[in-house]
């Protein structure tokens, strides 16, 4: 009985987030994720690809505004290297902040000033605010990635399918101007973002190759760490957790049974 | 138990102090009183919703100090807490995970107060304390989740609040809903108010919660068999014998709640809850939190929105007049044949409209063919969210008096104590 109210509870919990999976239609399609199931942990060469798809292809008109150059070498992250336990002293992640040009200021004289990236920064998002994304693509706002395969029922076989899902509009279906068909979209069929995955669009520096497929899986892979970077800790303590309170509730058992041995009940 | 103590100062200092302040003689006569020597594991959930208060209060104030009330901050704040926060990443999850698991754990505990009869004299305003602590713990709930101020938060406090302009507005209808949003829509000041009455809300629980184990010690625990305690061989003391059995209960509970907090943390919640809240964008759907489910059904069951409102929070009023309805001389429905296959009925319905009320009204639970136009119809979730409200006003409003008047009980055993040992069965 109380297994039965537990997994119907569950199973009320579950079809609410399902129901809302509403939009274009097609189903995900599902993948096998290394980061999938009690186990899972990011595959990290995956994640520094895809961190590099991001960079090169998303981060045009995507911002990730939650994620510190810091972030990206820390424990559980793409980036992350054992000998750095602090990531602000990893030649990598320095190398990889300098790359980009931050706005800062206002200096002695009131003016804003540009400076190379320093470890502590944010990633720099691509338009000044929302009106000047909105102004550079016919009116849609790119979303703010940090958080995106949470914010999409199934959000990480959803993304998937979405990258990987432009298909030529069927026949007779009236397009709107400068819209792409994309049966997986979840706001309709019609998404203001073109196919940004080609065929070689990426080079990667491990030999991989960029195939859409490819990519689209190793940005898959990036963006759900980057939604959830403490995964991997938060699983650890998990199963520590679970251990402890395994035995304990064994010995309580057990304490139980002594306590009552001489009474029946 | 009411009246009695079971606490003898020995030393100097504890008779000193039991003249003055006998705060040990309160500790030791909560702890040890005598409670019927049959408590099953469903008299578990009382202590586990005492723990799952504890760690909600507990997590909740250490993330009030890191998040920030402000409609430009609060979404950016539970990043950070989830981010950058010591340990926030296990603590947010907690809260929220935690409050999905103290609303399992009640539920399981007021089902099973009405199975066995806990609500019934001498025990009323036990089960009326409980139904205030449950009220409050809904408004708990419905603000904190409208904290993140995700897509979600937003919406469901415009949905919610809006209940209120369904009051005509010659009736302050208006009136009512601008004083709780303190302006003209779901702004700032709502966030505010409602991260406010977040804090207020779980400490009038707490003082309820006391209130409620205060009068459990006047008649005691209820029992599966519902009969009274009549000798002392019916009991035995809640220490050690139900702190170690609750204990054992509490540790399996929080394995259960530890699976989904580390390992499914999102599944509770909403993935439109990690878009940030915008008011010029409706989600395709809106739906409360799981636990308010039912009630949303019932709210949508009805078409018209004032006597939606007026019947949603009457499924909950119903509940308070329970132990007047139910007038049945016999407490547990072991006893009870009939009443107790309407019970599962109702079990069933209260989950059935969980069911109807996340899904869309027009959505079809099952397909009976096409119409015309070669649209599938059938039984939409709508119409099942009638058939079952109707079925729950009825179990409390008709069932419950009938039963009390028709059904003939099956014999009980004299005693509690006969029941455990299996002798002088028959008697009534």
């Amino acid at each position: 009985m109380f297994k039965r109210i537990i997994s119907l509870a569950v199973i009320a919990a579950f079809s609410t987030s399902a129901v809302l999976a509403a939009g274009g239609g097609a189903e995900n399609k599902k993948q096998d994720w290394h980061f999938d199931g009690m186990f899972g942990t990011y595959d990290k060469a995956a994640a520094q690809r895809g961190f590099q798809v991001y960079q090169e292809v998303c981060a045009a008109c995507h911002s990730l505004k939650y994620v510190a150059f810091y972030n990206l070498g820390d424990k559980g992250a793409p980036f992350f290297d054992p000998e750095y336990p602090n990531p602000n002293d990893s030649p990598v992640i320095k190398a990889i902040a300098k790359m980009f040009t931050i706005i800062d200021g206002p200096d002695d004289s009131g003016d804003m000033f540009d400076r190379p990236g320093i470890t502590a920064d944010k990633m720099p998002a691509p338009y000044a605010n929302e009106m000047a994304a909105k102004a550079s693509n016919r009116g849609a706002l790119p979303p703010d990635l940090s958080l995106i395969t949470r914010a999409r029922s199934d959000g990480s076989n959803y993304l998937y399918s979405l990258l990987t899902g432009y298909e030529d509009a069927p026949e007779g279906m009236k397009m709107s101007a400068g819209m792409s068909y994309n049966p997986y979209f979840a706001g309709g069929t019609q998404i203001a973002m073109g196919a940004p995955l080609t065929e070689g669009r990426v080079e990667y520096s491990d030999g991989t190759e960029a195939s859409v497929d490819q990519m689209a899986r190793d940005v898959v892979e990036f963006l759900t760490w980057a939604a959830d970077p403490k995964m991997e800790q938060r699983k650890q303590t998990g199963w520590a957790v679970l251990i402890y309170l395994f035995l304990l509730s064994l010995l309580l058992y057990g304490s139980y049974r002594a306590v009552w041995r001489n009474v029946k009940h | 138990m009411s009246g009695q103590s079971n606490y003898n100062p020995k030393t100097g200092i504890e008779k000193w102090l039991d003249a003055r302040l006998p705060i040990i003689r309160l500790g030791v006569d909560t702890m040890i009183f005598p409670s019927p020597r049959n408590l099953n594991y469903w008299w578990t959930f009382g202590a586990i919703l005492a723990v799952m208060l504890v760690s909600q209060l507990i997590t909740g104030i250490i993330l009030a100090m890191h998040y920030i009330p402000h409609p430009d901050m609060a979404f950016d704040s539970v990043q950070h807490i989830n981010r950058d926060i010591n340990f926030g990443w296990m603590l947010q999850p907690m809260h929220a995970v935690g409050a999905s698991m103290m609303f399992l754990a009640v539920y399981i505990h007021m089902f099973r107060g009405i199975y066995y009869g806990s609500h019934k004299n001498p025990r009323e305003m036990i089960w009326i304390v409980g139904m205030v602590i449950y009220l409050l713990m809904m408004a708990t709930g419905f603000m904190g989740y409208v904290l993140p101020w995700g897509q979600m938060s937003i919406w469901g406090a415009i949905v919610i609040t809006n209940l209120f302009s369904a009051i005509p507005p010659e009736a302050a209808g208006t009136a009512v809903t601008q004083w709780l949003w303190g302006g003209f829509t779901v702004d700032g000041p709502t966030l505010n108010r409602f991260f406010s009455l977040h804090y207020l809300l779980p400490f009038l629980i707490v003082a309820m919660v006391a209130l409620h184990i205060w009068a459990l010690h006047i008649p005691s625990n209820n029992n599966p068999t519902g009969i009274s305690i009549k000798t002392k061989a019916d009991t035995l003391n809640f220490h050690p014998y139900y702190t170690v059995k609750d204990a054992f209960a509490i540790a399996v509970f929080l394995m259960i709640f530890s699976y989904f907090l580390f390992f499914k943390p999102d599944s509770m919640g909403h993935p439109d809850n990690f878009i940030p809240a915008n008011p010029y964008s409706t989600p395709a759907h809106i739906v409360p939190e799981w636990y308010y489910l039912p009630f949303y059904a019932i709210l949508r069951a009805v078409p018209d929105k004032l006597m939606g409102v007026i019947t949603m929070f009457a499924s909950i009023g119903v509940l308070f007049i329970l132990p007047w309805l139910d007038i049945s001389k016999v407490r547990s429905m072991r006893y009870r044949p009939l009443a107790k296959q309407f019970f599962f009925l109702f079990v069933l319905a209260c989950l059935g409209l969980g069911w109807a009320g996340a899904k869309l009204p027009s959505d079809l639970v099952f397909a009976t063919g096409v119409d015309a136009d070669g649209h599938a119809v059938g039984l939409t979730f709508v119409w099942m969210s009638r058939l079952l409200t109707v079925y729950y006003f009825a179990f409390f409003l008709v069932i419950l008096p009938l039963l009390g008047l028709l059904e003939k009980p099956k014999p009980r055993p004299a005693s509690i104590e006969a029941s455990v040992l299996g002798t002088d069965k028959g008697e009534v």
